[in-house]
């Protein structure tokens, strides 16, 4: 690894101030993408500044009315500890104990997983079914973004130079929603999705009232197909609704082939994992898990 | 104009003080500055978990937390687990089951086991199995480890009863 120097700022105002002055700054949260890529000289930096220090980046914080702040540099273990997120988010708890394994979620964060802006990332596709929005820090103040707008390419996102990513806010649950992101690999545990399906769910009287459904590693960043929710919406909760928004999901990725699928089969599971998904979040807007 | 960093910690219950680049990993100041080398380097990415160590409680790989990061942290190594000359529990079990072949791996289990099992003393096999699944062993075909964790998870509650 060759030679870089390390900052902890403890405010937001000094790590800005680092990133504006070292335009080739990285900045470190859990380190579990950023020490690999910089061992294996993928990413190279002379500064690397460390979020977990700065108050805003290392606190959740939930409030029923307003929802859920989720500093970016949060670790994944805190997440799922987190009796505010299990009670209200239970998916995002579930997507957080998926991500590596016990050692991974004892450091990364789900901001990192963003900021890293792999196609394959886990958390993706839920923080968009989850309406998520990203608070971003600058030289030139705060702006908000979507979620499904932050990722532009694999490795690559809307942060232009000496901004980053704060926090993550999800709004309140709605009343009769539920949401759940499910991924397929072919082992039990800490793998790379070779197709996931995050979705949210919001009934009343035996329709969908909304629906968002979102896609990992089937296109060059996490997917949101804005389409599959629309056609959900106002449509019977059955098996028709659900299979004619599946197939909506498989028409819109726009997969490869790799080592870890070809694109034909990876559309399947597009159509599979998102029909399986919106089941189950269909069953925990219901009270039933 | 490289400046090292000088990094106060906690390790294994001692305060411990070392001089360290910033680009060095936990692992390299663990073994190459402090002499611990009981913490293994596996595949340093993650993966293996080998050079897995308890920082402020929580399991980590080692090779992925910078030396600089330990800064005011406890961390706990495989040297910390034994007390004194008496060894823990899982130690004795890992023994008694031949929970290992070559002996890489571990150091990197017993650490994440014994994480586990302070917060949970009595797991499943199948939370055993999840729990370690950052930890890779290419010789015992994990079932012996499985065993030697549950056995000394009922170990340590027959003493605690």
């Amino acid at each position: 690894m060759k030679w870089f120097d390390y900052a902890a700022p403890a405010s937001l105002s000094e790590a800005v101030g680092l990133l504006t002055a070292h335009p080739g700054a990285r900045l470190l949260a859990g380190g579990t993408d950023l020490l690999v890529q910089l061992r294996a000289g993928r990413k190279e930096t002379d500064l690397v500044v460390d979020a977990k220090h700065i108050p805003e980046l290392n606190a959740i914080s939930y409030d029923a009315a307003r929802g859920l702040t989720l500093g970016a540099s949060v670790p994944c273990y805190r997440i799922y500890k987190d009796k505010n997120v299990t009670g209200a988010y239970p998916a995002l708890a579930e997507v957080a104990s998926l991500i590596g394994g016990t050692q991974i979620q004892g450091r990364a964060s789900i901001g990192g997983n963003l900021c890293n802006a792999a196609p394959s990332a886990d958390s993706v596709p839920l923080l968009i079914a989850l309406h998520g929005t990203c608070r971003i820090a600058g030289p030139r103040g705060s702006r908000e973004i979507a979620v499904e707008d932050f990722c532009t390419a694999p490795g690559r996102t809307v942060l232009q130079p000496g901004e980053l990513l704060v926090s993550l806010h999800l709004p309140p649950p709605a009343p009769h929603s539920g949401a759940r992101y499910l991924r397929f690999i072919p082992r039990n545990e800490m793998d790379i999705a070779v197709a996931g399906a995050g979705v949210e769910v919001v009934l009343e009287n035996g329709r969908f009232r909304s629906a968002r459904v979102a896609l990992s590693s089937v296109a060059p960043t996490p997917l949101y197909v804005r389409e599959a929710g629309e056609a959900l919406a106002g449509s019977p909760v059955d098996e028709a609704s659900i299979a004619a928004a599946a197939e909506i999901a498989r028409k819109s990725a726009k997969p490869i082939t790799d080592m870890r699928g070809t694109a034909d089969y990876r559309s399947h599971l597009c159509a599979v994992l998102t029909r399986r998904a919106l089941e189950a979040a269909v069953l925990r807007a219901r009270g039933k898990n | 104009m490289h400046t090292k960093v000088r990094v106060q910690t906690t390790i294994n219950g001692e305060p411990q003080e070392f001089l360290c680049e910033p680009r060095q990993s936990l692992l390299e100041c663990l073994r190459d500055l402090l002499g611990l080398t009981g913490t293994k380097e596996g595949c340093n990415d993650g993966n293996c978990g080998a050079c897995t160590v308890l920082m402020d409680d929580r399991v980590v790989t080692s090779c992925l937390v910078l030396g600089v990061e330990a800064q005011g942290c406890q961390i706990t190594t495989i040297e910390g687990i034994a007390r004194g000359s008496e060894l823990h529990p899982l130690q004795r079990s890992f023994l008694e089951n031949a929970a290992l072949q070559c002996g890489i791996c571990t150091p990197g289990f017993i650490v994440a086991a014994k994480a586990l099992l302070d917060q949970q003393p009595n797991p499943s096999e199948d939370e055993i199995r999840l729990w370690l699944a950052n930890n890779l062993c290419r010789c015992t075909g994990y079932d012996k480890i499985i065993r030697a964790v549950k056995q000394a998870a009922e170990q340590m509650q027959e003493v605690n009863a």
